[in-house]
């Protein structure tokens, strides 16, 4: 495997019950890359993403992060399935962004930040919430530290959700259609912060239906269809002139 | 036009000068002047009925009543205690994906809230009739009637039993709390321990303070109970009292009145706990 690949999954398949969420999906996004996955509602896209934290376990094929293969040790020939406390470690370095922002709704946000550094990497208190307070300060939320979630917006919950996302020192955040649930005039700023972050150098998989996003800030587009990647390639040339008819109908459709 | 409209019709519409006359409640004064003079008969029975209130003023604050009361305390935190820990392990059980864990919960709660706590008192009091020793073989054994006490007795009664009432109001707070909460958690690395105890608990005390408030106080009376195997709490001494000097309903008003000061400074407790544990959420009254 190169060196600068951060993700690599190889033949993905998840099943629910019957239904086949993931069909031999397979992706590669390289370290410093922005991966944007598009497709139809219920083609697999979160499944995929889900797949890559272990909030999901996969039925078949592989997924490696930073040369690491998610949720198994091979011994040999054999893959055993690791321990809870292993998990719990290679979940560390891959944050996620949920659509429904996911914040303690019991602690401010500058708490949010702290309590992933403080209780996961033992970080001494003082230097987590100094390192807070930079990241909200990134996010252009530095007056809100201590405002509860419910005191927030969606786009504010959103940014501090990225914020604390950003305080584990991940190698890579998932995105899970993080502007799916927000008012329209709030998705710009969530937009902003990612651009930014994407700008900084951090590698991100992003599920999104934001067309315009994908064209301007990501290298990488896949489609995605039934649970197969239906076209993966780079962002122009996938939404500008796609090789599958699928592609360019979905593309169509959304711009209608 | 529309000038000429308003001006022709203006003397029906000019009402605002008219006085109002609110409507009157005739029923509701009737029903409130029947509740008054019941409840007024009911005060002069008792101030004429042949209550010896210099009894219970003597008796509020004799020693064997506080130390009745003190008593009573001890066993409503001891089996409360009890019950809350049993409780939270019972539905950690329920909900974990281990059937021999979840099977072993769910017929602890058939069990113990099969029979009445009175019947389990009875059991654990007695059980040195049918286990004369209890111990591990080997390692330690005691005389069973040594270590059932009627104190520790009242305590496994009362708090097993609580532990298969407070398991179920565990189990529906850690039910209420969203699954992306659970996600994001493990999405920052806790592992499930760190989880419930950060995250998953904190939230799910809001909605477990008022059942678990209310079975506290419930505890409270249940404690009377024990007296029934010879523990010394206040009903018990109160008892004791009023088969020495006859005095029988001034010594339960007694008891009733200390009763009624420990719930009054529960209920009190129980608020300042519901707020903390309110903290980032909105105030539901809002919304009704």
């Amino acid at each position: 495997m190169s060196n600068d690949i951060l993700v690599k999954a190889v033949e993905v398949t998840k099943n629910f019950g019957s239904f086949r969420a993931l069909d031999a999906a397979s992706l590669e996004v390289k370290k410093g890359e922005v991966c944007c996955i598009i497709g139809p509602s219920g083609s697999g896209k979160s499944t995929f993403l889900r797949c890559i934290n272990l909030l999901e376990r996969m039925d078949g094929g592989a997924i490696w992060v930073n040369g690491e293969l998610i949720g198994y040790r091979r011994d040999g020939d054999h893959l055993h399935e690791i321990s809870d406390a292993e998990i719990s470690r290679q979940r560390r370095r891959i944050g996620m962004v949920f659509q429904r922002f996911n914040l303690f709704p019991h602690m401010t946000a500058l708490e949010n930040i702290i309590e992933g550094p403080v209780q996961v990497l033992n970080e001494p208190m003082a230097e987590a919430r100094d390192r807070a307070m930079a990241l909200l300060d990134r996010v252009g939320l530095a007056d809100k530290a201590g405002h509860y979630p419910s005191e927030l917006s969606g786009g504010q919950q959103q940014r501090v959700a990225i914020a604390r996302a950003l305080g584990m020192r991940p190698d890579l955040i998932l995105f899970d259609e993080p502007t799916s649930a927000l008012d329209p005039e709030l998705v710009q700023e969530v937009l902003d912060v990612m651009k930014d972050l994407a700008s900084s150098g951090m590698t991100m998989i992003v599920v999104t239906h934001e067309l315009g996003f994908a064209r301007n800030v990501a290298n990488t587009v896949a489609f995605m269809e039934a649970g197969k990647m239906e076209e993966v390639g780079p962002a122009s040339q996938v939404l500008s002139m796609p090789k599958s008819t699928r592609t360019a109908e979905f593309i169509k459709a959304v711009h209608n | 036009m529309v000038m000429e409209v308003s001006q022709v019709a203006d003397q029906r519409y000019e009402i605002a000068h008219l006085k109002l006359v609110p409507k009157r409640h005739v029923g509701r004064m009737v029903a409130a002047a029947v509740v008054l003079a019941l409840l007024a008969g009911l005060v002069r029975a008792f101030a004429m009925g042949q209550i010896e209130w210099n009894y219970v003023a003597e008796f509020l604050f004799a020693p064997a009543i506080l130390q009745g009361l003190y008593n009573t305390l001890i066993m409503t935190f001891a089996a409360m205690a009890l019950g809350i820990i049993l409780g939270v392990l019972i539905a950690i059980m329920r909900i974990s994906g281990n059937p021999v864990l979840s099977s072993i919960a769910v017929g602890y709660v058939w069990v113990f809230r099969g029979a009445p706590a009175l019947l389990q008192l009875l059991l654990w009091f007695n059980l040195a009739l049918i286990f004369p020793t209890i111990g591990i073989p080997g390692l330690f054994e005691f005389r069973t009637v040594d270590v059932m006490t009627p104190f520790v007795a009242a305590m496994l009664g009362l708090g097993i039993s609580q532990g298969a009432y407070t398991s179920e109001v565990v189990r529906s707070g850690l039910l209420s709390v969203d699954s992306g909460q659970y996600e994001a958690a493990r999405t920052i690395g806790m592992t499930q321990m760190k989880m419930l105890r950060r995250i998953v608990l904190p939230q799910a005390m809001r909605v477990m303070v008022p059942p678990i408030g209310n079975e506290v106080i419930g505890m409270v009376k249940l404690t009377s109970l024990a007296s029934v195997i010879q523990y010394s709490e206040i009903l018990h001494n109160a008892q004791i009292i009023y088969f020495a000097n006859t005095r029988v309903l001034e010594l339960l008003l007694v008891a009733s009145f200390w009763y009624l000061v420990v719930v009054s400074v529960l209920s009190i407790g129980q608020h300042y706990i519901e707020r903390y544990f309110g903290r980032g959420a909105k105030s539901i009254r809002a919304t009704i």
